[in-house]
């Protein structure tokens, strides 16, 4: 915690004169702190991955992991680049999805769960509540940077068009050996992933207000009032789906990576 | 079933004032406004606390235990340890006027900032018309109590003295939402939202909806909604262009 | 403000100004009355003063569930004003003001309406109306509502008018406070009038710094709310002191009714921070049933010989009624509230009470635990976070709480003038309107209406006078003040423990069921507390001072206790909220008779009978022959059928 001045905050004048910055006496730092090292570990776990450039595909099965979706250079491994190649060579450490990716961190990192936990978590903006924050000075959402919080739905629509590629790399994960159809244990690692990611996008809270939450009469558009409730269950789990998608990406990549990388073989259903 | 509970209660006034101990007795069944009571009545005649209902429902009685915005009636004494010691100190974001009273007239102030319900001028009375689908939304913050204990928790006037001139708080911010999603209310709210009523302070760090004691989902369904119809209004190309669609064809 | 400013007890007050403002119209309360007082009486062009004794916004009025009376007939198109004047009278037992019956059922659909365009959102119907519930008493769905917290509605919605008037006052002069101002906690102790005996002024105390107000104005509105703190156990908040009944009282108007309190049978009485708070009757009608501490059924045997057709005589037969009304007669807990109050009470006396003195209201074993959550969500709520109850798993203890006032000062229908020249009266305050008991639903109809009719009239009250306006001496004033310190004394009666006995005394001896020697014992008390209240001593000083607050409260209590206690001995008979254990039965001699409290020259009390206002000839038509003669006497049933009876008298057209 800063030193900030006795003047300040709860130490402004004409409130009433406690010493104590808070007198919570619970371990209301245990979450903000989880929530920084988790975070923290996943953020590196993806950077990693992403510019490995290898152990992303399963020719066999056709798993593409998503942290490379879509591959588009003649880099990719073949048959990973279920769009086409439009580009050459890759240079080595960019990312494969270096296309796509800024707008799924953007996405998420404009996210208004994301916001809260990482304004607690990193900025301590306040850590928990009741509990003074680390600043001096604060102006919210109102400036540059943060200002650009705002566009979170440019974002969204991005998210809703890569959450398209990711379930077309699904479909393609239908597949066997012998090239016809096929099911493994990756195939529903995919499925499951892509089902999440599509509960977390949404949910998100720009999509609840796109779909109906901007109408002021619900009664003279049913069917969008009802996606509005429709997108309201998803978003009263938007905080669920943020950290299970985190789980599910993480768990879906390593799994191809491993089965790329013939750490382990692939667990088949059918074919 | 009864038992001395040791309890800290900040008396004092704006010139200063501290934590003074007190041992009470504690029945069952009680709460910390019961507790304060048995205080006045039998060491400490003149503490003062604000209270009306002792219900949950007028909103009076809010003060921090254990450093937590709370209602001291709807505070059960038996959430505590026995062994416990329970401190009670005035809403800290509000100037203190004697011991667990503090003076909330910036929330009043900030009340007669929002413009007021303005309906259709020819609309008579009696022939309001309203569908409870449109009117729900609204409904829900109306639930609120004013105990402002969402204004004391908001670290941006909680924490920064100076952000009370630009920020409306929570409640206030949610009476915006209450009217702009109002089925009959003919003000566009967002311009004021944005530039009096402060909303881009709001950084949706939650702690209002945390404290309200009529879980009013006030960050989800007010603040982020509101914010998102401001978006509508100043940063939305694609419903920019919806608009500039449809007004053609009609 | 520095030390040397603040007060400090008694000392300084020649060198101690009182604070001092002009207005044209003082209304004491904030809660509906007197929000709708002062909204009328600014919309009249009076600059308008608000006075409350808590924060703007916390007033009683938030604790009303149920809804709003109105004959708007959006749920029944057959509901009309007769038909809802007709359950009202019914439901005091015809001891009703009869023109303020009349003007409440004729004007409260537009006072709903009218909340409508300040903003109110209440429940709708399929068709965009505003829906209307069911509730005892009346005959047709009646109560606009908002879920089951209609009066946080009504009072949030009626501050929000106030500053939607404050922010045009400020369009048109800059100032948001130069036509209407609301002066929250502050309390007033005196009410001040000229040499002629008309209004002149108020005296009261920031609650916060306790420095003295003195307001000058030519009429003053009460409306303050009822006495439910002169109980041990109330659904009543702190603020029912009886502030404007003994404001009245010392400024010479005079109270009516007084013995008339409802008590409703079923509040919780357990823990005790909780004592008092209201269990809805609807816990009994969805299946709850009452049991004592032998785990029986008692009820079966409380059920009156008048009633003894319409109720069950067994178990079975009752259970049976709530899945078929029609072929089965209703369970004994669904007798008329006084009915189950009363036996609650016989019971706990007996010595068959539960442990915390109340009986078992038991809804666990009746139905499942989802559809008592579906059916009772407020309740399912409101004791699980308040008494660590669940409803589902275990039985409630409920006992008798007292609600409501229906006696209050008296005044003129149609202006809601007092005896007092400039001072009126509305809402829980006044009396007559619901006679000797007051239909659920009723009372935030009746806030509104009357407390319209209050700003009205005093707005005319104040155009009428011209110029001239009452003036006050300074003598008076300071004499008010000099009152107001009094218990800054050297004496050591604790204000808090006279409180606790007096509202102990009240709860047990003029509670819900009265006996001549409880009553007289009642009075004698009185007069001892009386005695010790002289004596009763505050420390610290005035700044937000709870202990002093409270010694000035006592004095309103106490001569509001002594009119209720005069009351309940003098009327020998039981009706509505007043029951006599040594006489049971309705009489239909007293009838007729208003019990008048006044407050005499030597500060005594005294009490007078006076006729109830005659029941015009057209609204006696309303009800059938058979339905009077249960109520009136043969004399007045002579006349209802006598030759003028096709006559209308008075000017029929109402509002």
């Amino acid at each position: 915690m800063s030193n900030a001045p006795f003047s300040g905050g709860v130490h402004a004048p004409g409130r009433a004169r406690i010493a104590a910055r808070t007198l919570r006496e619970d371990r209301w730092w245990l979450q903000p702190f989880l929530t920084f090292v988790c975070f923290s570990a996943w953020l590196l776990y993806g950077l990693v991955r992403a510019s490995l450039q290898k152990d992303y595909f399963v020719a066999d099965y056709g798993y593409l992991t998503p942290f490379y979706s879509p591959c588009l250079s003649t880099s990719c491994e073949p048959g990973s680049a279920h769009f086409g190649t439009p580009f050459g060579e890759w240079p080595a450490l960019i990312p494969f999805a270096a296309l796509t990716l800024p707008f799924l961190l953007l996405f998420r990192l404009t996210c208004y769960y994301y916001r809260k936990a990482y304004y607690r978590s990193f900025w301590m903006s306040p850590p928990a509540c009741a509990v003074p924050e680390a600043h001096r000075d604060y102006s919210g959402e109102t400036r540059f940077p943060l200002i650009m919080q705002n566009l979170h739905r440019y974002f969204f629509y991005a998210a809703v068009l890569i959450s398209l590629i990711n379930t077309y790399d699904v479909l393609h994960a239908f597949r066997g050996k012998d090239g016809g159809f096929g099911l493994g244990l990756g195939t529903l690692i995919l499925l499951a992933n892509v089902v999440l990611l599509w509960c977390y996008t949404l949910g998100c809270h720009s999509c609840r207000n796109i779909v109906g939450g901007r109408l002021n009469h619900f009664s003279k558009h049913p069917l969008r009032y009802k996606a509005w409730g429709l997108v309201g269950r998803l978003n009263a789990r938007h905080m669920t789906f943020a950290w299970v998608t985190l789980g599910s990406l993480v768990v879906t990549d390593a799994y191809i990576a491993l089965v790329s990388a013939g750490t382990i073989s692939d667990l088949r259903i059918i074919n | 079933m009864s038992y001395d509970a040791r309890f800290k209660v900040w008396r004092g006034d704006a010139d200063g004032g501290g934590l003074q101990d007190y041992t009470v007795e504690v029945n069952e069944g009680e709460v910390v406004l019961d507790i304060i009571h048995r205080l006045q009545a039998t060491q400490a005649p003149d503490l003062a606390v604000r209270w009306n209902c002792k219900a949950g429902k007028c909103g009076s009685c809010s003060a921090e235990v254990n450093g937590r915005p709370r209602l001291l009636c709807m505070t059960r004494m038996s959430t505590f340890e026995e062994s416990q010691t329970i401190t009670v100190t005035p809403l800290r974001t509000f100037p203190v006027q004697r011991d667990l009273v503090t003076d909330v007239s910036f929330n009043y102030q900030k009340a007669r900032e929002v413009q007021a319900f303005t309906p259709p001028e020819d609309l008579q009375p009696g022939d309001y018309r309203m569908q409870q689908v449109d009117v729900q939304r609204s409904q829900e913050f109306r639930k609120c109590i004013e105990c402002f204990l969402c204004q004391d928790v908001c670290h941006v006037v909680r924490d920064h003295e100076d952000n009370k001139q630009a920020f409306a708080g929570p409640r206030f911010l949610m009476r915006v939402a209450e009217l702009d999603m109002h089925p009959l209310d003919t003000a566009d709210r967002r311009p004021a939202a944005r530039e009096q009523h402060g909303l881009g302070y709001c950084n949706i760090t939650k702690c209002c909806t945390e404290v309200c004691p009529e879980h009013i989902k006030i960050t989800d369904n007010a603040l982020i909604p509101l914010k998102e119809r401001v978006v509508d209004r100043h940063y939305d190309p694609v419903v920019w262009l919806g608009s500039k669609i449809r007004r053609r064809k009609d | 403000m520095t030390d040397a400013e603040r007060p400090q007890g008694r000392e300084g007050l020649d060198a101690e100004s009182p604070e001092r403002h002009e207005y044209d119209v003082i209304v004491i309360g904030a809660g509906g009355a007197g929000l709708r007082a002062a909204i009328e009486a600014r919309e009249q062009g009076l600059r308008t003063a608000v006075i409350c004794k808590s924060l703007f916004g916390k007033a009683h009025t938030v604790m009303a569930e149920g809804g709003i009376a109105a004959s708007m007939g959006n749920a029944n198109a057959k509901d009309s004003w007769q038909v809802h004047f007709r359950d009202t009278l019914r439901g005091g037992k015809f001891l009703n003001n009869p023109r303020m019956a009349e003007l409440h059922a004729k004007e409260a659909p537009q006072r709903v309406w009218e909340l409508e365009t300040y903003g109110a959102l209440f429940d709708r119907t399929k068709d965009g109306r505003i829906s209307q519930r069911n509730f005892g008493g009346h005959e047709y769905p009646r109560l606009a509502h908002v879920g089951d917290r209609t009066g946080l509605e009504l009072i949030r919605t009626l501050q929000q008018k106030i500053v939607s008037l404050q922010q045009q006052d400020r369009r048109e002069t800059g100032d948001y406070e130069s036509r209407l101002r609301v002066f929250a906690e502050l309390t007033v102790t005196d009410i001040l009038k000229d040499a002629s005996g008309a209004v002149s002024g108020a005296v009261g105390y920031w609650r916060e710094t306790g420095r003295f107000v003195h307001f000058s104005a030519p009429a003053i509105v009460l409306a303050t709310g009822g006495i439910g703190k002169s109980f041990k156990v109330t659904s009543n908040s702190w603020e029912y002191t009886g502030d404007g009944h003994a404001l009245a009282l010392r400024a010479g108007a005079a109270l009516i009714n007084m013995e008339f309190i409802q008590f409703h049978p079923t509040g919780m009485v357990w823990p005790p921070s909780v004592k008092g708070i209201l269990v809805t009757e609807s816990v009994r009608g969805d299946g709850g049933v009452l049991r004592n501490s032998d785990g029986k059924r008692f009820m079966f045997d409380y059920v009156p010989d008048v009633f003894r057709g319409q109720y069950a005589d067994s178990e079975e037969e009752a259970d049976r009624w709530y899945e078929d009304p029609e072929n089965n007669k209703r369970p004994p807990e669904l007798l008329p509230r006084d009915e189950v109050a009363r036996a609650i009470n016989s019971e706990v006396k007996e010595g068959r009470g539960s442990p915390h003195g109340g009986v078992f209201l038991d809804v666990s074993t009746r139905l499942p635990a989802e559809e008592i959550i579906r059916r009772l969500p407020s309740m399912h709520h409101q004791f699980k976070e308040l008494a660590d109850v669940d409803i589902t798993a275990e039985p409630m203890e409920v006992g008798p709480t007292c609600h409501y006032v229906m006696g209050g000062v008296e005044v003129d229908a149609d202006t809601a003038a007092t005896a007092v020249p400039g001072l009126y009266a509305a809402g829980e305050v006044a009396g007559g309107m619901h006679g000797s008991n007051r239909l659920g639903g009723n009372s935030l109809s009746d806030l509104l209406v009357f407390g319209r009719r209050a700003g009205l009239g005093a707005a005319e009250y104040v155009a009428g006078l011209g110029g001239s306006r009452p003036s006050t001496s300074e003598a008076d004033v300071l004499a008010a003040l000099e009152t107001a310190l009094a218990p800054y004394r050297e004496a050591d009666e604790n204000p808090y423990a006279l409180h606790s006995e007096m509202q102990q005394k009240m709860n047990d001896l003029v509670g819900i069921i009265r006996r001549e020697g409880e009553v007289r014992e009642a009075l004698e008390v009185l007069d001892e507390l009386d005695e010790r209240a002289k004596n009763v001593g505050v420390q610290g000083g005035r700044a937000f001072n709870p202990g002093w607050h409270l010694a000035l409260d006592l004095r309103n209590m106490l001569a509001v206790c002594r009119c209720v206690a005069m009351a309940a001995l003098e009327r020998t008979e039981s009706r509505g909220g007043h029951t006599r254990e040594d006489f049971p039965g309705m009489d239909p001699k007293w009838r007729g008779v208003n019990l008048v409290c006044t407050l005499e020259g030597d500060g005594g009390i005294a009490l007078r009978h006076q006729p109830v206002p005659e029941i015009r000839q057209d609204l006696l038509e309303l009800f059938e022959r058979t339905e009077l003669a249960k109520y009136l006497t043969e004399g007045e049933l002579a006349r209802r059928d006598g030759p003028g009876a096709a006559q209308q008298s008075d000017d029929g057209s109402g509002a």
